[in-house]
């Protein structure tokens, strides 16, 4: 033991540098436990990750369906019905239980597309169980899953409804074109909202990104889909079906008026606040926001540009490993049946994806049932495209685009 | 044997039997646990972040990342992204000397002049913690919209051109600093402002001393410690938020953490991600090893 310097000093203070004199030995034991640490922990990573890619072979999941009459379903706050008087209560998901036998443990823990991608990516990635049974994900994001071979395989057999009743619009999509890893739940347009308390009608994305009383009061979408399809579609580009060119065209068009200061800021959800209280005039919106907005304030309008909208879906998906398939595949069909869909739909406002719907949605609310907003007519579906499925490099690389012109 | 060491300098005496050496591992033992939590949630994911800094830009989930010893990952984030450091230093340089501008006169009044109102006081400083940091800055949007009663008074007062606005601007972000982390500055002014002896200031006054020459000369040198600790606590955390400038900024006050952000988990750049987070930490620790050594208060800390 070193003999501490006599100094006249405070306790603390000679308790700093007794430890500190010694420390010389410690210093070094630490040294070498923390190159030791590096080392093992650079031995770990220096080998890097291996791709993440599964398939049917090399993942294989169990279904235990048949024993275990329970599901695990995944979902976003505010998409499912919930009894007027008791919201703990969701009268469809009640129903299914009553008439299947299978209880269902219902959690609304799903916010944002890429924060619950990080959040499951590792267990998918390594084939482990995430505990749900079935999640609901954004039509992209879904395409990125079945691209990395993280989803089950459904049995169209068994969902004898989604055949009969999904919507033509939504079948054949090009990233799972005989829709068997992926069901849509709801649909929804991308398009304008305006408030008609700030600013005049709105007809056009043209006059959202130049006209000059607009400057700085318009936002778009922070999600490149959105906001780079109804770009494409104004130059006259079909958003589900174009060439490398025509993205940097649209996206030119979008520096410009970033450029300008006419558009404020890049949003997800949160415009919706902002454009009730008419700090933003006009901006890029989804339909169900603007259809929960406009009960508040008829003046709040949702717009079906002439040059179209942008149809997206949020599907439902059985990860790998989720042990109940069949109690899955038996809930997807119970929600096709289409008095089932017009109780959902009628509740959560976006579009319901199943055929009959509406006609049941009648004797129900014959007014609700009416909005275009919900179920659309001919008019709006035959100006609704879907984004062009990308594969892994091409996403990255406009990913990458976009987000120069975001900021972020 | 190093414990009986540090018991020997915090002065206890020098003639006291040395502790039974059987029982050296104790303190070890009882530093098991925060070691091991320190270890398994900071030092192995700081290694393989480091790790993933130096993956191959190239790689990508389907692929998987090699690792290529891309030191390169670098000097490229940093030349791409360079206004967004500086802008996120910038920023949280003026939110942290606003702090400081406010907290210090709050913390005083709080230490001496509230008297019964003290805990009250105090707890009112703490209270907006019992709401979570996105709520309360989703209020200021209320606050500083452009139609709220704010913006209205500034153009009555024609502080603000008649389009002017507040939301979305640089002065909004910084606002939103300033409220989100006055109290991690006012806590510690306060903690050393209240052990300030008030006999020193008034044999500051018996010396002839003004109020303005014992505030430089007695009271700042000694709440020294609260202001330097107060000042790092601000500054840190407010370099690296997002949230601010993502909800009351435009793509124009964009911070560095908003690109770290969107390189996690939107562009699903992970070696550029990675490599952001390290330089980040990089600069906060230069900034503070040389605000420490130019306070010269190293024997504080």
């Amino acid at each position: 033991m070193r003999k501490t310097p006599r100094a006249p000093m405070s306790p603390e203070a000679s308790a700093v540098i007794s430890t500190l004199s010694l420390s010389r030995r410690t210093l070094m034991r630490g040294t070498l436990a923390s190159s030791a640490l590096v080392a093992a922990g650079g031995a770990l990573a220096a080998c890097g990750t291996k791709g993440q890619t599964q398939t049917a072979e090399s993942c294989v999941s169990e279904d235990v369906s048949g024993t275990e009459k329970t599901l695990a379903f995944s979902n976003w706050p505010l998409y499912i019905d919930v009894d007027e008087n008791d919201e703990s209560k969701r009268p469809t998901l009640d129903g299914f239980t009553a008439k299947s036998g299978i209880a269902v443990t219902y959690t609304e823990d799903i916010n944002d597309n890429n924060e619950f991608f990080g959040k499951v990516q590792n267990q998918l990635a390594a084939c482990q169980p995430t505990d749900r049974d079935l999640i609901v994900l954004t039509d992209w994001m879904a395409a990125r899953l079945i691209r990395l071979g993280w989803l089950q395989k459904l049995d169209r057999a068994k969902m004898p409804a989604v055949e009969k009743n999904l919507l033509p619009s939504l079948r054949n999509r090009t990233f799972d074109p005989a829709g068997e890893y992926s069901v849509p739940w709801q649909a929804g347009l991308t398009g304008i909202a305006y408030n008609g308390d700030v600013t005049g009608e709105i007809r056009t994305v043209d006059e959202l990104l130049t006209r000059a009383d607009l400057k700085g009061r318009v936002t778009a979408l922070s999600e490149m889909r959105d906001t780079i399809g109804l770009l494409l579609q104004s130059n006259g580009h079909d958003p589900s079906h174009f060439t490398a060119a025509q993205f940097d065209d649209a996206l030119a068009k979008l520096q410009k008026a970033v450029d300008s200061g006419q558009i404020r800021r890049f949003t997800g959800n949160d415009y919706t606040t902002e454009l009730a209280g008419g700090d933003i005039a006009a901006c890029m919106a989804w339909s169900g926001d603007v259809y929960q907005l406009s009960a508040d304030n008829e003046k709040v309008r949702f717009v079906v540009p002439e040059s179209g909208v942008i149809l997206f879906s949020d599907d439902l998906q059985v990860p790998n490993k989720a042990a109940h398939k069949g109690n899955a595949e038996a809930l997807i069909d119970y929600y096709y049946d289409p008095a089932v869909a017009a109780e959902v739909a009628l509740y959560v406002n976006y579009i319901c994806p199943v055929e009959g719907a509406r006609a049941e949605a009648e004797k129900i609310d014959p007014e609700l049932a009416a909005n275009p907003l919900i179920f659309p007519d001919e008019t709006v579906t035959s100006k609704a495209k879907g984004f062009m499925a990308l594969d892994e490099a091409t996403e990255k690389a406009y990913e990458q685009k976009f987000r120069a012109v975001v900021g972020a | 044997m190093s414990v009986a060491a540090i018991g020997a300098g915090t002065g206890s005496k020098q003639n006291e039997p040395p502790q039974k050496t059987g029982r050296a591992w104790l303190p070890y033992l009882l530093l098991l646990p925060a070691g091991l939590w320190l270890l398994l949630f900071f030092a192995l994911p700081l290694v393989q972040l480091g790790a993933t800094s130096l993956y191959d830009p190239t790689g990508s989930l389907s692929t998987g990342y090699a690792m290529t010893w891309s030191f390169g990952n670098y000097p490229e984030a940093l030349d791409a992204y360079k206004w967004h450091f500086l802008r996120s230093l910038g920023y949280a340089a003026v939110a942290t000397a606003i702090c400081l501008l406010l907290g210090y006169p709050l913390a005083y009044a709080i230490a001496h002049r509230a008297g019964r109102w003290k805990n009250v006081l105090l707890v009112g400083v703490i209270a907006p913690f019992f709401t979570s940091f996105l709520i309360r800055t989703l209020a200021w949007k209320t606050i500083l919209s452009d139609n709220g009663p704010l913006v209205e008074a500034l153009r009555t007062l024609h502080l603000l051109g008649a389009d002017g606005r507040l939301l979305a601007t640089p002065t909004a972000v910084i606002m939103g600093l300033v409220y989100n982390f006055l109290p991690f500055m006012v806590l510690p002014l306060y903690a050393s402002l209240e052990r300030l002896d008030q006999r020193l200031l008034e044999a500051a006054g018996d010396l002839y001393a003004g109020p303005v020459s014992t505030f430089w000369k007695v009271t700042l040198p000694l709440s020294m410690p609260g202001v330097v600790a107060g000042t790092l606590l601000t500054f840190i955390p407010a370099t690296g938020d997002y949230i601010n400038a993502e909800l009351l900024g435009t793509p124009r006050e964009y911070m560095i953490g908003n690109v770290i952000d969107s390189a996690f988990l939107v562009r699903l750049d992970y070696p550029q991600a990675a490599a952001l987070s390290f330089l980040l930490m990089a600069v906060v620790l230069l900034v503070v090893f040389v605000y420490v050594r130019r306070s010269g208060t190293e024997e504080i800390l």
